[in-house]
C-alpha cells in the first residue's frame, strides 16, 4: 500500500508540474511534430477555424511556352538540340497519324477496339523524353506515345491490335494493351489504377538494388479516385521510393467530368497531404512537361517520390465504344482544338526556329501514313497463334488440369473443327 | 516455448472444449527421416524458420505487411528485422490492396516478395490485385512479365472465438481463379516445407496458415532447408473402407473422426491431406476412391461452392463406376461465421463421424 501511495503521489506531482507550465505544451508539440507529423512543426491555436479548401488558391499550372509556342520566360528553355526536338515532333505526329488510321480501321470492323491519344501527345512525349530509357514505365492505356518515344516497333502496335502470332502479348489481350520488356514498359491491363501500388513495389526493388533506375507510373484523373491510388501515394511516401506519379488530367473519365470526380484542388491538391513533392503542369506544353518530369526524375532518383498533374484535354472519344457527343458539347471540343492543340503549339515553336516547315510536315505525314498502312495490312495477314496457345502462360508450367483440358480441346476440334474459325489460326 | 508445450498437452489430453479456444486436437506427424536432424517447433516457429531460410538464401527477399517489423501479431516474423535489416523486413501502411499491389511490383522487378495479410478475412480488399493482376500477369503479357516471386501469407480458419472476421476460410474464393497456387498446411512440418515451396515457386502463391495451430501444433521439424511438392496430396492414414479428404485444421478433425469410426464401428477410413487446392491432386484422391468406393470431403468454409464441391464433381466423373454411395460433404453451414454459436457451426468430428456412418449405411 505504501508503495502504491508513493507511486501515485509522484505521478500526481509530475502531472501537476506539466499541467501548470509550458513544459507540457512543449512536450506534446514535440511529440506530435516529430512522431505524428513527420517533423512538420505544429503549433496550438485558440482560433476555432476550419480550413476551407474552397477558399485556398489552386496550385498554379507551370508552363514554359504560351499557346503560340513562345517561351514566356526564356530561362525555362531546356535548350534541347534540333535533332531531339524534331524527333519529339515526329513522334507526336506519328502517334496522331497512327491513331487516325487505327481508329478508322476499328470503324470498318477490322480491329475490335481502339483508344486514341488525341490532345495528349505532348504530355506523353514530353515526359517520356525526360526519363532514362532504363526507367520502368507502368501505364494506364493512353500512353502509347511513351512507347513511340522509346522506339517500340511500328509493326508491333499493329500486331498487338490484331492479336496475331507476332504480337509480343501472344494475342491474349484487347487492342492497345501494349507491353515490352525490351522497352521497359510493363504490359497494360484494363483494371484501372492497379498499376500504381505495383509501380511503388518495383520502385522499392530499384531502391534496394541501388540501380539508379526510377519508375514512372501514368494514370488518369478518374483512376486517381480508386483506392489503389491512395495506397500507392501513401506507400510511396512512407517507404520513400524512387517514383514519379504522372497524372493525365484530361477533364473526363469516359462521360464523368472532373466536377463529379473530386471535390478538391484536382489531383495535385492531394499530393502534399501524402507527403509527396507535387507539381501541376500545362500538359499541352511539351517543354513544361519535359522540364517538370526531368526535375521530378532528379528528385525521385534521391528516393523522393513526386506527383505531377498534367492539365490537358481529351480531344477524342474515350474509346471506339464511346460517342462523347452524348455528354459534352461539340463546341467545347472545337474550342480546345482551335485554341490549344499541343502538336500545333509545338510546331509553331519549331517553325519559328526554322527547324520545320509546312512542306516538311506534308512529306512526313504522308510517309507516316504510307508506313502505318503498310504495317497494318501486313499485320492483318499474319495468322493468330494456334488454339492450344490459350492454355500457355497461365502458370509457368502446364498443370495436370490444364494438360487434360488442352487434350479435351484438341479432341473436340478434331471432331468439330469445321464449326470454328480455324483458318485464321496457325 | 514451455508455455506452448503446456497448451499442446492440454489440448491433447482434455477432450471437452477449452474455454474460448477451438476444440481441435492436433495429431502430430513425423518428418521424412531423410531430412535429417529435427527440432521441436510449433507452427509459428516453423514458419518463422522458413522465412529465416528464405531471407538468408535470397538477398532480394523481403517480408512486409501490417505490424511484421516487431514480430507480427502472431509472432511469425519475430527477430527477422533484427537479423536482416529494416529494408528487408518492414511495416507497410494499413492497406491490404496496397500490400498485394506492392508485392506484385516487387516480384515484377524480379525480387522475392513475402507479403503478410494479417487475417484471411481481410484479404478481400486485395482481391482485385490478386485475382485480376497477380493471377493474370504472366498470361496477359505473353510471359514478358510475371509476378511469380510473390507469396502472400494469411492467417486462416476458426480459432474458437473469432466470429465473422477472424475465422474465415476463403480458399474457394481463390481456387476459381486460374494462375494462383493455394496452399494450406496441417502442421509445422508441412508449413515449413510448403511455405518454402511457395516462396521458390515461379507462380504467385497464397499460403493460408491455420492460426489455431500456431501454438498448439508442435512437431519435430527438420532443421535444414527443405521443400514439399505443391499440388501433391498426402495419405496420412491408409484405409480401405472410405476416403476422407480435408486440409488445414479440419484434417485433424477428420483424422479424429476416422479413429472414432474405427473404434466405434470398425470402419477403416483412408485420410488424405489435400494440402494444395490449386493445383489439386486429382490422381491421389481418385486412386483412393477407386479403392474404397466412398468419399467424404470436409472443410470449415460454407458448403455451397466450397472447394469440396469441386472435388465431388471431379471424383464423380473420374470414379463413377467405383462409387458405392453419394459423395458426402461435411462443411460449415451457409451462414457467416458466428461468435457464440461456433461449436454448432463447425463441421465437428461428430458431424464427420455421422457422415461416415451414413455413407457406409447407404
Amino acid at each position: 500500500m505504501i508503495v502504491r501511495r508513493l507511486f501515485w503521489s509522484n505521478v500526481w506531482k509530475r502531472n501537476l508540474r506539466l499541467y501548470s507550465s509550458a513544459v507540457g505544451d512543449d512536450f506534446r508539440l514535440e511529440e506530435f511534430s516529430s512522431k505524428y507529423l513527420g517533423h512538420r512543426k505544429a503549433k496550438f491555436t485558440e482560433n476555432l477555424e476550419f480550413i476551407d479548401s474552397g477558399n485556398a488558391e489552386a496550385i498554379s499550372i507551370y508552363r514554359a511556352t504560351n499557346t503560340a509556342g513562345d517561351f514566356v520566360d526564356p530561362s525555362q528553355d531546356p535548350n534541347l538540340s534540333k535533332d531531339v526536338l524534331v524527333k519529339m515532333y515526329r513522334d507526336m505526329t506519328f502517334l496522331n497519324t497512327m491513331d487516325k488510321i487505327l481508329y478508322d480501321s476499328q470503324r470498318q470492323g477490322r480491329i475490335s477496339f481502339y483508344m486514341t491519344n488525341f490532345g495528349e501527345e505532348a504530355n506523353q512525349i514530353g515526359s517520356a523524353a525526360a526519363l532514362e530509357s532504363t526507367d520502368l514505365i507502368y501505364g494506364q492505356y493512353r500512353e502509347t506515345g511513351v512507347l513511340v518515344w522509346r522506339g517500340f516497333p511500328m509493326q508491333q502496335f499493329m500486331n498487338q491490335c490484331y492479336g496475331n502470332a507476332l504480337d509480343y502479348g501472344k494475342g491474349k489481350q484487347m487492342p492497345v494493351h501494349y507491353g515490352s520488356l525490351e522497352h521497359n514498359f510493363v504490359t497494360i491491363s484494363s483494371p484501372l489504377t492497379t498499376q500504381m501500388p505495383q509501380a511503388v513495389g518495383s520502385a522499392y526493388a530499384f531502391k534496394r538494388e541501388g540501380s539508379k533506375r526510377i519508375v514512372c507510373v501514368y494514370f488518369g484523373d478518374g483512376a486517381a479516385s480508386e483506392g489503389d491510388a491512395h495506397a500507392a501515394f501513401n506507400f510511396a511516401a512512407t517507404l520513400k521510393v524512387p517514383i514519379v506519379f504522372f497524372c493525365r488530367n484530361n477533364g473526363y473519365a469516359i462521360s464523368t467530368p472532373t466536377t463529379e470526380q473530386y471535390g478538391g484542388d484536382g489531383i495535385a491538391g492531394k499530393g502534399p497531404g501524402y507527403g509527396l513533392h507535387t507539381i501541376r503542369v500545362d500538359g499541352n506544353d511539351l517543354f513544361a512537361v519535359y522540364n517538370a518530369t526531368k526535375a521530378a526524375r532528379n528528385l525521385a532518383s534521391q528516393n523522393i517520390p513526386v506527383l505531377i498533374e498534367a492539365m490537358t484535354y481529351r480531344l477524342g472519344h474515350h474509346s471506339t465504344s464511346d460517342d462523347s457527343s452524348a455528354y459534352r458539347s461539340k463546341d467545347e471540343v472545337e474550342q480546345w482544338t482551335a485554341k490549344d492543340y499541343p502538336i500545333l503549339r509545338f510546331r509553331s515553336y519549331l517553325e519559328k526556329k526554322g527547324w520545320w516547315s509546312a512542306e516538311d510536315d506534308k512529306a512526313w505525314i504522308s510517309e507516316v501514313r504510307k508506313n502505318v498502312l503498310k504495317a497494318f495490312n501486313e499485320a492483318e495477314k499474319v495468322k493468330k497463334l494456334p488454339p492450344e496457345e490459350l492454355f500457355n502462360d497461365v502458370y509457368a508450367e502446364l498443370t495436370p488440369n490444364l494438360k487434360r483440358q488442352k487434350e479435351e480441346l484438341k479432341r473436340h476440334l478434331e471432331k468439330y473443327g469445321k464449326h470454328y474459325p480455324l483458318e485464321n489460326f496457325q | 516455448m514451455a508455455h506452448c508445450r503446456v497448451l499442446f498437452q492440454t489440448a491433447k489430453s482434455v477432450s471437452q472444449p477449452i474455454r474460448f479456444s477451438s476444440t481441435i486436437s492436433f495429431i502430430p506427424s513425423k518428418a521424412d527421416p531423410a531430412l535429417g536432424e529435427t527440432a521441436k517447433l510449433n507452427m509459428c516457429q516453423s514458419i518463422n524458420n522458413a522465412m529465416h531460410i528464405a531471407l538468408e538464401n535470397d538477398k532480394s527477399a523481403c517480408v512486409f505487411g501490417e505490424d511484421v517489423a516487431f514480430g507480427g501479431v502472431f509472432r511469425c516474423s519475430l527477430g527477422l528485422q533484427d537479423k536482416f535489416g529494416k529494408d528487408r523486413v518492414f511495416n507497410t501502411p494499413l492497406c491490404e490492396q496496397g500490400i498485394a499491389g506492392f508485392g506484385i511490383g516487387l516480384a515484377v522487378a524480379g525480387h522475392t516478395a513475402i507479403a503478410e495479410i494479417q487475417f484471411g478475412d481481410y484479404i478481400f480488399p486485395a482481391y482485385d490485385q490478386i485475382v485480376n493482376e497477380a493471377a493474370k500477369y504472366r498470361y496477359r503479357s505473353g510471359n514478358l512479365f510475371n509476378c511469380g516471386k510473390l507469396t502472400i501469407r494469411a492467417t486462416w480458419g476458426a480459432v474458437g472465438h473469432g466470429a465473422l472476421y477472424h475465422s474465415q476460410s476463403p480458399e474457394a474464393n481463390f481456387t476459381h481463379t486460374p494462375g494462383l497456387k493455394i496452399v494450406v498446411p496441417r502442421g509445422p512440418i508441412q508449413a515449413k516445407g510448403l511455405l518454402l515451396s511457395c516462396i521458390n515457386d515461379p507462380n504467385p502463391c497464397i499460403f493460408f496458415e491455420p492460426k489455431v495451430l500456431y501454438r498448439t501444433a508442435v512437431e519435430e521439424v527438420p532443421v535444414k532447408d527443405y521443400t514439399l511438392p505443391l499440388g501433391k496430396a498426402e495419405i496420412v492414414r491408409p484405409g480401405s473402407d472410405a476416403t476422407l479428404v480435408a486440409w488445414g485444421t479440419q484434417l485433424h478433425v477428420t483424422w479424429e473422426a476416422a479413429e472414432l469410426a474405427k473404434k466405434e464401428l470398425g470402419i477403416d477410413c483412408e485420410v488424405i491431406d489435400l494440402q494444395c487446392m490449386a493445383p489439386w491432386d486429382v490422381d491421389t484422391i481418385a486412386n483412393s476412391v477407386a479403392k474404397t468406393g466412398r468419399l467424404l470431403v470436409s472443410h470449415e468454409a460454407p458448403v455451397t461452392s466450397g472447394f469440396a464441391a469441386e472435388i465431388a464433381a471431379t471424383i464423380q466423373r473420374e470414379c463413377f463406376l467405383n462409387l458405392e454411395a453419394p459423395i458426402m460433404r461435411i462443411a460449415g453451414f451457409d451462414t457467416p461465421f458466428p461468435h457464440t454459436h461456433e461449436p454448432f457451426y463447425l463441421p465437428t468430428k461428430w458431424r464427420v463421424f455421422d457422415g461416415i456412418k451414413q455413407m457406409m449405411e447407404y
